[in-house]
């Protein structure tokens, strides 16, 4: 893992973590990393996967996936 | 504007609604109940003769030269120390008192050396302004030799003090008391051998407690205390009102000026933000702008491994454009980014970010608030609908209750710190959550009634644990809740907050706070009238910075702190300018006035009146440009003001990005660190050079004024102006004034902003608009911003960051008060006489294991590297952690801060590193390669031509 993606996906974990007390956390998840990522950033996590990610973040990632595709 | 010394009206404004008619010298005046009579003939326009009075201070009787008759009553009051009354008839000059207040005048000047047209004070000297005023012609008396001889003290590097002109009206003690809050000056002996010692009898102004703030020679009279400055050029011929470019207190300043040479810089007593203080940066620390390192011609170079070549602007403009062009061709857009500073004004940091989103084709805009007060932006706007703080100063002096959280206002904002001295003194209780004794925890004349010195990284579950004992004690304002906040949201946070695993019981092996201290201070806030909260970066640069701010309104909200005077959240900012520059859009998804780029209407309005369109997606962040130029695909970046190579946290990736870069454009006033990588150089104005505005903590918008013209030609909005038009885009600003607005018309909350009003009001508080027209010195008055306040769930998350055998101790962070972010500018001025170098505060039980003692030079590692510099043994700090600042780019304390940051901005942990330390001999490799490599690149081409 390069160290970039190492450093997106602990922020996709920290992330998680820190929303796992909204009403829905996934999509809180998936919302703040839509809000505040640059592109390049979204797709390298969408593209690496669930390696590492807690399983809130893996899920908010695959939202993220889901919503790109079906654009 | 030729020079008037600002009014003086000898006694405070008295504050109260009631208002008294009285007559003096046959005319009616109408004044505050309270005010004094001496007061109250100011105002009217008559100076009654005084020496011991000044409207900065009580008044104290003393020197009897301000002496009225008044019928009906007997004798010759004082008018410093009579209140007025209705109906009261005052006469200022009779006969009787002219001939006392001669007699008094005559005592003074027997004992007062005459050497008036030598003296540096000549032509600004009160006592010979009163020996006119009083018409004294002749002294009766012989000279008491004894007092005229004294050793001047010189020890301070700012002004000396020369026992022999003190008159002994102890107005300089009463400033160091009631205005500054430091307690260090005296009064020695009787009568005439009364004599002011700072400290103790033997010390010198720079071995007593004295801090520098320049309190005391703003009261003094004569010339007793003076700036070495005035005795250096002279006295001032004109002045210039303008706003400290140091801390985000914005203390305004009466530049005082003899020409286009700065003679000092003078507290403004209309200052809202400073009500006429200061401290030893804003007051003194200007030399740097002309210091000898200063650039003033723009230089570029191929590659960083040759020297500098000088160039004019012109060639400098042309050739930007023309890499950036390049870059942007060959790697794409998103290769290009931008950095704005908080030091610099809002209309520069405005520019900076339109350059990038409207030249560069991106939103790869970000500023140094990333590293210090996003967090603030993101919980304030979550929980309340506002990235700002709620308060202004003028405020504290109703709470009842402070709680300070991660600030040391003593060091970091001197100025406010003295108001909130102030309102301790008269009775105000106080909590003090922080890792280390700050000095608020004890100084003189305050004692803080709890000091939680919890474990660093721990804020957030001390805040749920204090909110634990309120909702569970039953202390919660819950009126204030039903009407103000969403009643489901809180039952669901009061829900969480009261399960057993947040009491601060469960808690205190985390936190390492004592519950029963814990439970007590949560008590006192919850119980008293009015309580305010003042956090800083020890907040927010956390993991859990966002959290904490969250955790910090809560508290606010649950306890109904929010929405009047004397309470508050009130977040204090590093940086003169952090506010403006978050305000002006200087993050990568919001536009000025935080929203968000992906909102269509917003940037339709934009496209509109930039005549292109945006791109609607976030660009990076700092630390996400640095990581994307490790990759190769980041290319350029645009640096304004900031240094983020000593700034920002862990140096080698800060360094291994900027090396990866093609062209690294500096914007500065000097070859600071991050110019080591630049291939680029523009100089920059320094804030006495040019015009803006600043905006403070407070949300305070205030006027800085070009005093001198730029040494470098240029002000920094002309620089980023031209580099804008070499890219092709058609800017046409004449004036500052008009980049404002701009940012009126496009930002609501700047609607009613304008030069000419500024000018007017002196300041405004941002929102300024139909609703607010003289703008907003406490939001969420009537309901929040978002609608109801907001109660988000703050879950205790411990950082990544954990000691264990190699690295046992945790490392945090911060700064002292005479010197200022990385020091480029402090540095550079005799403030170094306070803090030469950056020391590692060590525990005594720490040091011992160690065998380290105060003075010895230790390596500081972590897991992301090492630095070397010097310890001081002390319990300010808890057993096992140890702190340092960060003011010295020799030391490189970030060297050993890491890459974990908070999970909703990215603003870096730098509050907790775990470190090892252990006993060195010299400098890392590090140190050493890096000196060799700073030295080589500030290499200038005509420099080396020249010695050769
Ligand atoms: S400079 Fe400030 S701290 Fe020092 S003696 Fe004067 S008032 Fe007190
Ligand atoms: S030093 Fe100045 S202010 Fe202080 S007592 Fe003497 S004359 Fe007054
Ligand atoms: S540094 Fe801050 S407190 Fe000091 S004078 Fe400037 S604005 Fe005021
Ligand atoms: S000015 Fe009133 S007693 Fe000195």
């Amino acid at each position: 893992m390069s160290d970039t993606l190492a450093t997106l996906v602990r922020m996709a974990n920290q992330i998680a973590a820190n929303l796992q007390h909204e009403a829905d956390p996934v999509a809180a998840t998936a919302e703040h990393i839509e809000l505040f990522w640059d592109p390049r950033m979204r797709k390298m996590i969408r593209h690496h996967g669930t390696e590492g990610l807690s399983d809130t973040a893996a899920a908010a990632v695959q939202q993220l996936a889901a919503s790109q595709s079906a654009q | 504007m030729t020079f008037q010394p600002q009014s003086d009206f000898g006694t405070p404004a008295s504050t109260s609604e009631a208002q008294v008619s009285l007559t003096i010298d046959g005319r009616t005046v109408t004044v505050p109940e309270g005010t004094s009579v001496m007061r109250a003939a100011a105002e009217q326009g008559t100076a009654i003769p005084k020496l011991c009075a000044t409207d900065s201070l009580e008044s104290f009787g003393s020197c009897r030269l301000c002496l009225v008759e008044i019928d009906g009553r007997r004798g010759t009051p004082a008018s410093c120390t009579t209140p007025v009354e209705p109906g009261m008839v005052v006469h200022t000059q009779t006969p009787r008192l002219a001939k006392l207040r001669k007699g008094v005048m005559e005592l003074y000047i027997s004992d007062h050396p005459l050497d008036c047209l030598t003296c540096g004070a000549n032509g600004d000297c009160e006592l010979q302004d009163q020996a006119g005023a009083v018409g004294l012609r002749d002294v009766r008396y012989a000279v008491e030799a004894d007092h005229l001889n004294q050793p001047k003290d010189h020890s301070n590097p700012y002004f000396d003090f020369d026992p022999s002109k003190c008159i002994a009206c102890s107005r300089c003690i009463r400033a160091c008391d009631e205005v500054q809050g430091t307690l260090a000056l005296t009064m020695e002996g009787r009568g005439w051998d009364s004599k002011i010692s700072a400290g103790l009898g033997s010390d010198d102004f720079m071995g007593s407690e004295c801090v520098s703030c320049g309190a005391c020679v703003q009261a003094c009279p004569t010339a007793t205390l003076i700036e070495k400055k005035v005795v250096e050029i002279g006295t001032p011929e004109r002045s210039v009102v303008t706003t400290c470019a140091y801390c985000g207190v914005g203390c305004t300043f009466r530049a005082e000026m003899r020409g286009e040479q700065v003679v000092r810089m003078v507290p403004n007593k209309d200052g809202k933000a400073n009500r006429g203080h200061s401290c030893v940066k804003g007051r003194f620390a200007w030399g740097y702008a002309q210091h000898q390192e200063r650039i003033l011609k723009p230089m570029i170079r191929g590659d960083i491994n040759e020297p500098w070549r000088e160039v004019e602007w012109e060639e400098a403009f042309a050739y930007t454009a023309a890499e950036l062009k390049r870059i942007s061709e060959s790697y794409g857009k998103h290769a290009l980014g931008g950095i704005t500073s908080s030091r610099c004004t809002n209309e520069e940091t405005y520019l900076v970010q339109k350059l990038v989103r409207a030249g560069f084709g991106n939103n790869n805009v970000d500023t140094c608030a990333r590293v210090c007060h996003s967090p603030t932006g993101y919980g304030l706007k979550t929980t309340f609908g506002t990235s700002a703080g709620t308060q202004d100063f003028d405020s504290v002096e109703e709470c009842d209750v402070i709680l300070i959280i991660g600030a040391n206002p003593t060091d970091g904002h001197p100025v406010f710190a003295s108001r909130m001295k102030k309102r301790l003194r008269e009775g105000a209780k106080l909590i003090v959550v922080d890792p280390r004794r700050i000095d608020m925890v004890r100084t003189a004349h305050i004692e803080a009634d709890h000091h939680l010195p919890l474990r660093p990284g721990t804020n957030v579950a001390v805040l749920t644990a204090m909110a634990h004992v309120i909702v569970t004690e039953g202390l919660a304002d819950e009126a204030f809740i039903r009407e103000r906040c969403d009643w489901d949201e809180y039952q669901h946070w009061a829900e969480f907050v009261s399960d057993a695993r947040n009491a601060p019981e469960t808690l205190e092996p985390v936190t390492m706070v004592p519950a029963g201290e814990l439970r007590a201070a949560a008590r006192l806030f919850a119980t008293q009238p009015n309580g305010a909260i003042y956090y800083g970066l020890g907040v927010t640069e956390h993991s859990q910075g966002s959290s904490t701010v969250m955790a910090i309104a809560n508290l606010a909200m649950v306890t109904g702190n929010i929405g009047r005077r004397g309470v508050g959240v009130n977040p204090l900012r590093g940086q003169n300018n952090v506010q403006g520059a978050c305000d002006m859009g200087s993050f990568p998804h919001e536009l000025p006035g935080y929203r968000h780029i992906s909102d269509g209407e917003t940037r339709k309005l934009f496209e509109a009146d930039w005549g292109l369109a945006l791109d609607p997606e976030p660009g990076l962040r700092i630390p996400n440009m640095l990581d994307a130029a490790v990759d190769g695909v980041f290319k350029a970046l645009y640096v304004q003001g900031e240094d983020i190579l000593q700034s920002d946290p862990n140096t080698k990736h800060v360094s291994a990005g900027l090396a990866a870069m093609e062209c690294v454009i500096v914007h500065d006033l000097f070859l600071n660190e991050t110019a080591n990588y630049a291939h680029i150089f523009l100089p920059g104005s320094t804030f006495l050079e040019k015009n803006g505005t600043f905006t403070n903590a407070e949300r305070r918008i205030q006027p800085v004024r070009k005093v001198m013209t730029p040494m470098n030609g240029l002000e920094d909005w002309e620089v980023t102006q031209k580099l804008a038009q070499a890219m092709g885009l058609d800017w046409r600003y004449d004036h500052p004034s008009e980049i404002m607005d701009e940012i009126a018309r496009l930002t609501p909350s700047f609607a009613g902003v304008s030069f000419d009003r500024l000018d007017e009001e002196g300041s405004l508080q941002w929102p300024v608009n139909e609703a607010n027209p003289d703008g907003s010195p406490i939001m969420h008055v009537d309901g929040f911003v978002r609608g109801k306040g907001k109660f988000v769930v703050t879950d205790y998350v411990p950082t990544d960051e954990k000691t264990g055998p190699r690295f046992p101790l945790l490392l945090t962070t911060g700064r002292i008060l005479s010197q200022y972010n990385v020091g480029a500018q402090t540095r550079r001025t005799e403030n170094v006489v306070w803090h030469p170098e950056d020391l590692l505060e060590v525990h005594p039980a720490d040091a011992e294991d160690r065998g380290i003692k105060t003075g010895d030079w230790v390596k500081l590692s972590s897991r992301s590297g090492e630095t070397t510099l010097r310890v001081t043994v002390t319990d300010r700090v808890a057993p096992g952690v140890v702190y340092t600042t960060f003011h010295h780019p020799a030391t490189q304390a970030n060297v050993v801060t890491t890459d974990f940051s908070d999970w909703a901005t990215n603003c870096p942990e730098y509050k907790v590193t775990a470190v090892q330390i252990s006993a060195s001999n010299g400098p890392t490799d590090w140190q050493e390669d890096y000196q060799e490599l700073s030295e080589a690149s500030r290499r200038i081409a005509a420099t080396i031509e020249a010695a050769e």
